[in-house]
């Protein structure tokens, strides 16, 4: 004989309720799931719900088995591994949608409903942007509505029921959820280790620079990270922000030597004025951070270190948003002493390329004796002859500088800086490519700039004897606006510019809101991504609390306070009125009123001989009184009395009119 | 000894808590008439497993968090945490101040269940919700109801009915896990109630000894039920069971009554002293079948048990008492 197959454990309302609580989680991440994993949750979550509807047998055992083997194998396929973020994020849902087809005790409910919320918790590795707040809020409210619905077993309860005692619960927790928040040690991560593929899919600066790299990313209006100056804020054409250094050159692409990454800061005189700001910085995959050129190395973030070519390094990917406050220093002498083994890698070139400008640099060489001067007759040359600063350069050949200089002379940054740095290195001064931003974009709601990839820039350093490195930048000799006013503006003429950049007609509209975005946007990074050890710390001293000792004994009391006053309010709404109670404020609101018609009880007058007398005095209230009065005296004196009287002297009050 | 408690604590302790927990109450539940208040100081709370399942979840994600520095993750987390607690307080509130009152309870026979009806009433103005009753140590589902505001929920629960006699009520629970499921809050109490259970009827075949003479068959005027007479009108208080239905559809205003006269048989008794060749609740068992038969075919009869004498009679009340007899006698 063949064992009955035990149908569900919830009634039909609760499931179709759980089955789209589960969707809701879901959706967000069918998109980044392959098409046939988001094909077979949507079919899986259909199943469901007409096994549901159309009281359908489940699954046997067998069936389920093969599905999620089948599942594992997909996954292994479609990822090469199964552990990981993307392939563990997606095994999870595989798997919520497997239980949903095995649901036959309040354990496997239970567990279903716990999955959701750590699903939940899941899609915060892809995205943290604002709207995920509501998203978080929305999720929680309606996870916890569908778990009051499923400890409720007998009968499904009323979805208003359920959705207000569920969002009602959530907002109870609020407080004590931002306290938390606010006031939970929080250590440096990770813990572990982050797997390769955390975060979102990013682009940004790369380790290496070649033709059409940069002009390809200020395509994008990704914005890399925000600026906040706290007392002086440089002029537009001091805003060169330092990111990563190239000083080796293969002929095609500029690229960091095993030489610039040591940890070896080199020695810099650095002059007034200081300028202090914050950054919060988008994550970028790279183990880097910019600073304004150039920053102060007593100031730089823990865990980080200023690199031999003065570039400020995280030390590992910067994977999260991050804060930090740099203090830099736009006028400096860097490195006045230059190493010998520096000095040659500053001036290597690869062999056998760009014969033609070896050739014009040895010229330059033999008409000026000083290093400035053939640098001033450089930038002359881009300057005088026809050099055109475009995004959409033609392509070169493999003497990329050669083609540049003498046939296309057509370019953005990257060509340029590139072009000048070997242009110095064949004529023996040791230069060096800097990539970075240049620039930012104000923004008029907020005390903050906002630098996009649009604002990527690449520019060179030259090496002076007694001056130490110097920046150079070339697209300044050819695009003069585009270092004083921005790419928009130098480029507008020109028609090249993406969308967005584009300025005229109703943009100022679309301008407005981007920069209010922009600027909540700004304040979300600045109070909610990027609040970690740091940042915490420095609110913490600000408030008064020095340690983290102090932080959890402070956490510890705030939240038992919280806990217990939200205790004893439920506690309260649990608790009968007692009737004593309940007859003293209803007598007192009954007298306001008589008090109105010019009748007020005499204090030796108790509540009967009140009524009698208005009775006497004021006949078409007779009777009212007197009913209040006696319904007044057995809540009140009566042992015993039913709470119903409460809302009978409430209505008889409630009745009379004066 | 010690240290196998220690034991039992790392390995079940939330079986180990309640345990202790309700050995303590256990021990100090007074038997009550009720109404029993059930205060704040009388509610107990502890964590389900799924609880504590909860609670492992929420430190999986805090490790997450923490890894990723993601703050949305530890927000999340948190606010998951903040509602495990608020959802203590509501389970421990859903229970706080109800009160437990005993309700009707009809006898049953040995062998079958009782039914226990207990009033759980809700004072406060707010709706509580799954409520379950439950005998300690019970492996069967517990009866599960809600209690609206200010009104009042019945639950009945069932306990098998052994032996004849009267059947107390036991210490019961009365628990709550809403509204997430993640605590179980519970409260003792032991209402002053009892089932009476009447001796399990015997099985039919033997017939009672007509104890002195012949049944009388003469026909008196007494009003009975045992032979029919005719009909006459209805007059108010006649028996439901002596209305002629079939005559009531040709005169709907005037409905009709049965009349029977009885068949008198005044020395029909059903004697403990009879049965000799049985053990005494053999013989229980068999007078309580006779009164059963006897009612059944609507015959009058008495019982004699020693020192005990219930004069002939007929009806739902003489047949109770009767059984009550039977239920409550001591041999000897």
């Amino acid at each position: 004989m063949k064992a009955a197959i035990p149908s569900d454990y919830l009634n039909q309302t609760s499931l179709l309720r759980l089955i789209a609580v589960l969707a809701l989680v879901l959706v967000v991440h069918l998109p980044s799931l392959p098409a046939w994993e988001s094909a077979l949750v949507a079919a899986g979550l259909g199943w469901r719900l007409l096994i549901a509807l159309r009281q359908w047998k489940l699954p046997p055992p067998w069936l389920r088995t093969c599905l999620a083997v089948l599942s594992f194998a997909g996954i292994y396929a479609s990822y090469g591994r199964i552990h990981g973020q993307l392939p563990g994020i997606a095994l999870l849902m595989i798997m919520s949608v497997l239980k949903l087809l095995e649901m036959r005790s309040r354990r496997d409910v239970m567990v279903t409903v716990f999955l959701m919320y750590f699903i939940l918790l899941t899609h915060f590795l892809n995205s943290q942007e604002i709207w995920t707040a509501g998203y978080l809020l929305l999720c929680a409210s309606a996870i916890t509505a569908l778990l009051i619905d499923v400890n409720h077993p007998a009968e499904a309860l009323p979805l208003r029921n359920i959705l207000v005692s569920g969002s009602r619960m959530v907002a109870i927790s609020l407080p004590i959820t931002l306290l938390f928040f606010l006031l939970f040690p929080r250590i440096p991560g990770p813990l572990w280790g982050i797997p390769s593929d955390a975060g979102a899919a990013l682009s940004g600066m790369s380790n290496e620079m070649a033709p059409g790299d940069i002009s390809s990313l200020i395509m994008s209006n990704r914005q890399a990270f925000s600026v906040r100056f706290f007392d002086r804020e440089p002029p537009p054409r001091e805003r060169y922000w330092r990111g990563p250094v190239f000083d080796s050159f293969d002929g095609r692409a500029w690229k960091a030597s095993s030489l610039s990454l040591r940890i070896q800061t080199p020695e810099a005189e650095l002059l007034p004025p200081a300028v202090r700001y914050e950054i919060i910085v988008e994550p970028h995959r790279g183990p880097w951070l910019f600073a304004l050129d150039v920053p102060d190395p007593t100031t730089r973030p823990d865990k980080s270190f200023i690199a031999s070519e003065y570039q400020l390094m995280k030390g590992r990917d910067v994977i999260t948003r991050e804060l930090y406050v740099l203090t830099s220093h736009p006028n400096h002498v860097l490195q006045k002493e230059l190493p010998e083994s520096v000095r040659r890698v500053n001036l290597s070139l690869p062999r056998g390329f760009n014969p033609r400008t070896v050739a014009l640099a040895q010229q330059l060489q033999a008409e000026h004796a000083a290093p400035e001067a053939v640098i001033r007759a450089a930038l002359r040359m881009f300057r005088q002859q026809p050099f055109v600063y475009t995004l959409q350069p033609p392509p070169l050949g493999r003497n990329s500088v050669d083609d540049f200089l003498f046939e296309t002379r057509r370019g953005f940054c990257e060509h340029y800086s590139s072009a000048f740095t070997f242009l110095m290195r064949a004529a023996g001064i040791p230069a060096r490519v800097v990539t970075g931003y240049q620039g930012g974009e104000r923004n008029e709601l907020g005390d903050f700039f906002r630098v996009s990839d649009a604002d990527a820039h690449a520019w060179s350093e030259v090496w002076l004897e007694s001056k130490g490195w110097v920046r150079v930048d070339p697209t300044a000799a050819v695009a003069p606006n585009r270092i004083e006013l921005g790419l928009s503006e130098a480029m507008q003429a020109s028609g090249e510019l993406p969308g967005f950049l584009q300025r005229g007609g109703w943009n100022w509209i679309r301008d407005n809101l981007t920069a209010q975005w922009d600027w909540m946007n700004t304040q979300w990074n600045r109070w909610v991504l990027a609040y970690g050890p740091e940042v915490q710390m420095d609110l913490m001293r600000r408030i008064g609390i020095q340690d983290w000792r102090s932080m959890v004994i402070v956490l510890t009391v705030t939240a038992s306070l919280i806990l217990g006053i939200i205790g004893l309010l439920l506690l309260r709404q649990f608790t009968p009125a007692r009737n004593q109670e309940v007859a003293v404020r209803l007598w007192a609101q009954l007298q306001r009123r008589l008090l109105r018609a010019g009748i007020a009880q005499r204090p030796a007058e108790g509540a009967g001989s009140f009524a009698e007398r208005v009775a006497l005095e004021t006949p078409e209230l007779g009777s009212a009184v007197r009913r209040a009065a006696g319904i007044y005296q057995q809540l009140r004196y009566l042992e015993g009395a039913t709470p119903a009287l409460q809302k009978e002297l409430a209505q008889v009050i409630k009745a009379i009119r004066t | 000894m010690r240290l196998w408690l220690v034991f039992k604590l790392l390995l079940h302790p939330i079986r180990f808590a309640q345990a202790r927990i309700d050995a303590w109450v256990m021990a100090r539940v007074k038997r009550q008439p009720g109404p029993i208040p059930v205060p704040r100081t009388r509610v107990y709370i502890v964590p389900t497993r799924f609880g504590y399942g909860y609670a492992f979840m929420g430190l999986v994600m805090l490790l997450g968090s923490m890894n990723y520095s993601n703050s949305m993750g530890f927000l999340l987390t948190f606010l998951l945490g903040a509602l495990g607690l608020v959802c203590m307080h509501h389970t421990h509130g859903n229970l706080v101040n109800v009160q437990l009152r005993s309700g009707k309870t009809a006898p049953v026979f040995a062998g079958e269940v009782a039914h226990f009806e207990i009033l759980v009433d809700n004072p406060a103005p707010a709706q509580r919700y799954s409520f379950s009753l439950a005998w300690p140590k019970e492996t069967q589902p517990p009866v599960m109801a809600d209690v609206p505001a200010r009104g009042t929920a019945t639950l009945r629960i069932a306990l098998p009915a052994e032996r004849r006699g009267w059947l107390p009520a036991r210490v019961f629970s009365l628990s709550t896990e809403f509204p997430l499921g993640l605590f179980h809050a519970w409260t003792w109490a032991e209402l002053d109630m009892a089932c009476l259970v009447y001796p399990k009827p015997a099985t039919a075949g033997r017939m009672p000894p007509s104890a002195s003479g012949a049944i009388g068959q003469m026909p008196s005027n007494i009003a009975g039920q045992d032979e029919f007479a005719g009909l006459r009108n209805y007059h108010r208080g006649d028996p439901m069971k002596s209305v002629h239905w079939k005559s009531l559809p040709k005169s709907p205003g005037a409905p009709m009554v049965k009349q029977f006269t009885e068949l008198l048989d005044q020395e029909l008794w059903l004697e403990w002293d009879s049965l000799g060749d049985l053990d005494p609740e053999s013989r229980l068992s068999q007078l309580t079948r006779w009164v059963l038969d006897m009612e059944d075919r609507q015959h009058a009869y008495g019982l004699r048990l020693p020192g005990i004498e219930l004069k002939p009679g007929r009806g739902e009340i003489h047949q109770n008492d009767c059984l009550r007899e039977l239920a409550l006698y001591k041999p000897g």
